[in-house]
């Protein structure tokens, strides 16, 4: 994949926001802690950074997220759009390393996927996000981190199943329709 | 449809502010945001509200436009509210240098004068901001904003990226309930009366076909755009472009201005609070 920022990403990164606000609408209450959520739309972040790379990833989060806040909560929390877009930054980076449209999603790149998410989640809500959120809204501390951590919790969860899963499922199919140099 | 009283979405009206260009919406909007962020200080919150509640109503919008995402962002805003205060229900004593306790609550919690008024002024910042995001999407045309984003100096590959998302949020959401209801359909239980692992399972299966539809779509776009030679310039047109009129530049010149001085006078006593309101009894012992 190139790094450049061409076509095919500029597409990716506008259908993918479009599918990320349209996701805002499911979530999955935990149901033990009040308030917070499994987000399938952070699975498809996920996904979407470990096809096309950092740039569509860091667009999809960031435009996604105020946007999909926007248009369904009437307010744009900037502390916590920057954090998403750190995530697609992160796992973009290593969309080389899934060699998802090549067909190589195998065990290697499931694990490293994994890992990789969980640094991004971690990097993104449990220092980003609450750090933010004490600068800009000047919440105090304990609260913003409990907060994050849940949003890590949940959204390692999310990502760790149904992002594994999207790459998975994907790279099948496109192994399928990508597979002419290959020979059996 | 259900869909759409969801969502905040456009509509064509003949207002002042709709005949405002999108570009001028985008300046008011993003320096709105500056300044609702960064002030704390109770007077320009309560300046904001006054003007984003004049331009609510010089906007014509109607109360059932948006009536369902304000009802959730009250839930919200109770909810945030009351975590803050169990979490810290001293910050606002922290802030402004004093405890004024008016009465004990329960355990180690003690409702004071400092920690009400650090969250109403929390309130009050929610309410800046609301109506001015409620303006901005309800009067500007989306294929507008792109154009307007350009115009700041955002590389239009990525306005195109959001004129693209723009353009595919309803379809995807059609095509998000199609597949839902077929597998309702098909008797897979949605509702809350699954279990986790359940509702996991069954969202998948709904995730799943919209996102590989979604790739294909991808791809479909993406030739039909190299076919016409996207990209091949440094610069585009916008067709929902507008030029800017006097209206319009009165307009940003006032946001721009009006943010400039409310971060001045927020931050002229070197703190983003409003401290004034405890000056009296700051000698007083704590």
């Amino acid at each position: 994949m190139k790094n450049r920022f061409g076509i095919r990403e500029v597409v990716a990164a506008g259908i993918g926001t479009a599918l990320f606000v349209a996701l805002t609408e499911i979530q999955i209450p935990l149901g033990f802690v009040p308030n917070t959520a499994l987000q399938p739309r952070v699975a498809l972040l996920g996904f979407m950074a470990a096809v096309f790379g950092p740039v569509v990833g860091g667009i999809v989060g960031f435009i996604g997220h105020a946007l999909g806040d926007a248009l369904f909560y009437g307010g744009v929390w900037w502390s916590w759009v920057i954090p998403e877009a750190v995530v697609g930054i992160v796992i973009g980076i290593f969309a080389k390393k899934f060699a998802i449209k090549e067909g190589d999603f195998n065990k290697k790149a499931i694990i490293t996927f994994n890992v990789v998410q969980v640094i991004a989640h971690a990097a993104a809500w449990i220092v980003v996000a609450p750090v933010l959120d004490i600068l800009i809204y000047a919440e105090p501390a304990d609260k913003v981190f409990v907060q994050g951590f849940f949003a890590f919790l949940g959204n390692i969860i999310i990502t760790g199943i149904l992002g594994s899963l999207l790459c998975y499922g994907y790279s099948m199919i496109g192994a399928r329709s990508n597979s002419l140099k290959k020979e059996d | 449809m259900a869909d759409h009283s969801r969502l905040l979405s456009y509509e064509k009206k003949d207002s002042p502010i709709h005949r405002l260009s999108g570009f001028t919406k985008l300046v008011f909007f993003l320096s709105w945001s500056v300044t609702s962020m960064l002030t704390y200080d109770t007077i320009v919150l309560i300046i904001m509200i006054v003007l984003s509640t004049v331009m609510y109503a010089v906007s014509r919008t109607k109360w059932s436009q948006v009536a369902t995402v304000f009802k959730f962002i009250l839930l919200f805003l109770s909810i945030n509210i009351l975590a803050i205060f169990f979490f810290s229900p001293y910050q606002g004593c922290d802030i402004y240098g004093q405890k004024t306790v008016i009465c004990h609550l329960f355990g180690s919690y003690y409702l004071t004068v400092e920690q009400l008024f650090y969250e109403f002024n929390i309130i009050l910042k929610y309410f800046t901001f609301v109506p001015a995001v409620f303006i901005f999407l309800v009067t500007t045309d989306p294929s507008e904003l792109a154009a307007s984003l350009n115009r700041i100096g955002v590389s239009y590959n990525i306005c195109y990226s959001l004129a693209l998302a723009l353009r595919y949020i309803p379809d995807v959401q059609d095509n998000f309930r199609n597949i839902k209801n077929s597998g309702q359909a098909r008797g897979i239980e949605m509702s809350k009366k699954a279990s986790l692992i359940n509702r996991i399972k069954e969202t998948t299966g709904i995730i799943f076909p919209l996102v590989f539809s979604s790739m294909d779509r991808i791809e479909t776009i993406s030739n039909a755009m190299e076919l016409r030679g996207f990209g091949k310039h440094k610069k585009r047109t916008w067709y929902s472009e507008r030029k800017l009129l006097k209206e319009d530049i009165l307009m940003i010149c006032a946001s721009l201005l009006f943010c400039v001085c409310a971060i001045i006078y927020t931050y002229h006593d070197g703190s983003r609070f409003y401290n004034d309101v405890f000056a009296p009894y700051f000698m007083a012992p704590r």
